[in-house]
């Protein structure tokens, strides 16, 4: 039962980063790739019916670990407190630019929500990766579960190699993104960026992976458990999968091979520090695992059952907006009333 | 000061600011529905006007609502994680059911709805705003859920030094978390209807879009009225279930000191927690207060002085809230009534339509008040009689606290001012003109 919990919290946070990753990534390259008005208010509305939805794959992810692992949830985000309080202020000022950019005619008025939409952006990945490597690598707890440290205790090379693997992640996923959504001249823009990022993102790729087998462990487990060592796979997969298809200017197919390379990337990650959640680097003991962070048997039937009803209903749901909203933005759309 | 009361002033900061953007979202989304209802029955176009006008300052309003809700699912962690480890196993199931069954649905449909209005058929898009106003409700059930757990905890067994889920149809059921529940629905539901009958008496005393701003105003007064009543009566109720569970509340509610039989309610009391007795206390109602509290004037209220020192909560604050909250209480259904009564001789501009568009603050007030109640009044615990707040608070240093309270305050009162002068600007300028309506579709 413990595991099929860590599985489906991996998946959560998996499913998190693909869907939101495009739109963070997407509005860090606000200022790169809107050039004017009309083109960053595609930008805009390339995001506009999915951010929101994207968003609370967060909030379920944070509720889940609260749910099933309610002492990794407690240390993880009290340990990690400057750095969780700087991603809310980030997501916040993101959350209403989208909002209120569109409400009043005027240039400074619309510049101080695309920086907002920019920095609240461009934070999140670095500060989610940042935190994500630092629980690879092991946090300063004590037996206690109290963090012997504080942000700068998070800010070591492994970490901010971690940040700036995410932020690149998320750039290419968002700049694949705004190929599907556009047409003309920004799609042709969006494409070049793309593969440049392509070229930085698998560079810095190699050195984290290059940099996990020196400063984590992550690689024991997988040769604890061989039968996992497929997962390293994935990702290159899915960064030759966007390659190729970016080189036949199929971008649904690159994006896809974007979402495979972050989800590979990440289920290495996960799955690397199986059993354990939160290990800690002061004493091997001290780590939290998924039997010593858990909640009760009772619990976790309970929202494995909420689970397994709701989380494939979302999916359809969401699916379907997909469907029917994704389409490809023109200037007319813009035109729309209600368009951000 | 200390990271606890630090903490404590950085929740009531977030909840109280998140608390003046939920009540809206909840009241004003069933009236959207209902007018885009009346669109998809009757076909008359102003009330697809409606719900788009009505809808603009409603997604104004849910922006800064949803983003900081977040803040309030994280700062169980970052700031209460002892608390977070006690209780997770059942406070955090209520919040993750919340988010996966309800939350999803009002974000997802939300966008929809907004986005939707020319690729859906009417039908469909009608039935996205009431996915939107289903799921916000619903959601805001599960909140409530958890939060009554706080405030009256049953269904659990002390295991493994902390608390477990023993019986979750218990903690699903409990009475006073559904006590709760109607009493915020009804409040919010009342406000929602006080909003759009100010804005629209506003607009009906300069003659704007007459037809329109009439429609309006009669499906806010229906709102006003039923749940103003609802919210009086049931809260009554309420309190009932407050001296019950809770006692010390209910004592520092009265800033009631001494237990007695045929307990009166003073109308006129300056508490002195200092001396731990009343100042002032004048115009007596005999056995009111046992009256109200359990249905009998000889019943025995319990007075502050029958607990020990360190399970009071604090007097002054809880008390005044309460008042505050029972005197708007009284007020929403007479002035809901007037409104009602002019309902029909609106082109004659009466009298009510000046005042109402004041009244708007009024249930903000009247909401705000009612959680100070709530929460203040739980104390010292954080859930009542099981956790005290002072043992809840995570083991981090108070700077870090006193970053993140001033960082979110300045960012908060910042993001308020914006919110509230956009909801000005598109709340005057009403209806967009019938001409580019149509045109657009």
């Amino acid at each position: 039962m413990n595991t099929i919990w860590f599985l489906l919290w991996a998946i959560l946070w998996i499913i998190y980063f693909i869907l939101d990753g495009f739109d963070l990534g997407l509005g860090t390259l606000l200022p790169f790739l809107g050039k004017n008005e009309e083109e960053r208010r595609l930008i805009y509305n390339a995001m506009g019916p999915f951010w929101d939805g994207n968003e609370v794959w967060l909030i379920t992810a944070g509720g889940v670990t609260f749910a099933a692992f309610p002492k990794t949830y407690a240390v993880m985000f009290s340990g990690l407190y400057t750095a969780l309080m700087l991603l809310l202020v980030a997501l916040i000022v993101r959350g209403v630019s989208f909002e209120f950019r569109n409400k009043v005619e005027s240039g400074l008025w619309r510049w101080i929500w695309d920086v907002c939409l920019f920095v609240g952006s461009a934070l999140p990945p670095l500060l989610l990766g940042v935190a994500f490597a630092n629980i690879f690598k092991g946090l300063p707890i004590d037996g206690k579960g109290v963090f012997h440290g504080g942000l700068l205790t998070l800010l070591n090379p492994y970490g901010l190699l971690g940040g700036v693997l995410f932020v690149f992640l998320f750039l290419e996923h968002g700049a694949l993104w705004l190929s599907i959504r556009t047409i003309g001249e920004l799609r042709l823009r969006a494409g070049v960026m793309a593969a440049r990022i392509w070229q930085v993102k698998v560079i810095v790729l190699v050195l984290f992976l290059g940099a996990t087998a020196v400063a984590t462990d992550l690689f024991a487990t997988y040769f604890h458990y061989p039968f996992l060592l497929p997962i390293l796979a994935i990702p290159i997969y899915g960064i030759f999968m966007s390659r190729n298809a970016m080189a036949e200017q199929k971008w649904k197919k690159a994006w896809f091979g974007s979402a495979i390379t972050i989800a590979g990337t990440a289920l290495f990650g996960f799955m690397g520090l199986y059993p354990r959640m939160l290990p800690s680097s002061l004493n091997p003991k001290y780590s939290i695992t998924i039997y010593n962070g858990s909640s009760s048997p009772l619990t976790l039937k309970i929202m494995l059952i909420v689970a397994l009803i709701f989380v494939p209903i979302v999916i359809l749901y969401q699916a379907w907006v997909y469907k029917h909203f994704a389409h490809a933005l023109t200037p007319q759309d813009l035109e729309y009333e209600e368009a951000y | 000061m200390d990271a606890v009361m630090l903490s404590r002033l950085q929740f009531a900061m977030a909840t109280m600011f998140h608390f003046i953007f939920v009540p809206l979202t909840l009241g004003l989304s069933l009236i959207v529905a209902i007018m885009e209802t009346l669109y998809v029955i009757k076909g008359d176009e102003d009330y697809k006007r409606m719900a788009k006008f009505w809808g603009k300052l409603f997604l104004i309003n849910f922006a800064l609502g949803v983003v900081t809700g977040i803040t309030l699912e994280f700062q169980f962690g970052t700031n209460w994680s002892r608390y977070s480890e006690y209780v997770g196993d059942i406070f955090g199931s209520l919040l993750a059911i919340e988010a996966t069954a309800a939350f999803f649905l009002e974000s997802t449909f939300i966008a929809v709805w907004v986005f939707g209005w020319e690729k859906l058929s009417p039908k469909l898009h009608c039935l996205s705003i009431w996915l939107v106003a289903i799921a916000s409700n619903v959601s805001a059930i599960w909140i409530l859920l958890a939060n009554g757990f706080m405030q009256h905890p049953v269904g659990y067994v002390l295991r493994n030094g902390r608390a477990e889920l023993k019986d979750f149809g218990a903690v699903v059921s409990n009475p006073f978390a559904w006590q709760q529940i109607f009493h915020t629905l009804s409040g919010a539901y009342l406000l929602g209807g006080f909003f759009v009958l100010g804005i629209s008496s506003w607009h009906l005393l300069r003659k704007h879009e007459m037809s329109f701003f009439k429609k309006s105003f009669r499906v806010g007064v229906y709102m006003a009225l039923i749940f103003s009543l609802v919210a009086v009566i049931q809260g009554h109720i309420h309190g009932s279930e407050v001296a019950k569970t809770q006692p010390t509340k209910l004592a520092a509610m009265e800033s009631l000191w001494k237990g007695r039989k045929y307990a009166p309610m003073y109308l006129f009391v300056v508490p002195d927690e200092k001396h731990e007795r009343n100042s002032v206390e004048f115009l007596p109602i005999p056995g009111l207060l046992s009256l109200l509290a359990f249905h009998h004037p000889s019943a025995e209220v319990k007075g502050l002085l029958d607990f020990p020192k360190m399970d009071r909560p604090p007097v002054l604050l809880t008390f005044l809230s309460f008042r505050l909250m029972v005197l708007l209480g009284i007020l929403f259904p007479i002035l809901a009534f007037f409104a009602w009564r002019a309902r029909n001789e609106l082109d004659s501009s009466p009298r009510i339509l000046r005042y109402l568009p004041w009244v708007i603050p009024l249930p903000y007030i009247a909401i705000e008040a009612g959680w100070v109640v709530a929460e203040v009044g739980r104390q010292p615990w954080i859930v009542y009689g099981l956790m005290r707040t002072s043992k809840a608070v995570s083991p981090i240093v108070s700077s870090q606290v006193y970053f993140s309270f001033v960082l979110l305050t300045v960012l908060y009162a910042f993001l308020g001012a914006v919110d509230i002068f956009l909801l000005f600007k598109y709340a005057r300028k009403g209806p967009e003109p019938v001409e580019t309506t149509t045109q657009a579709n």
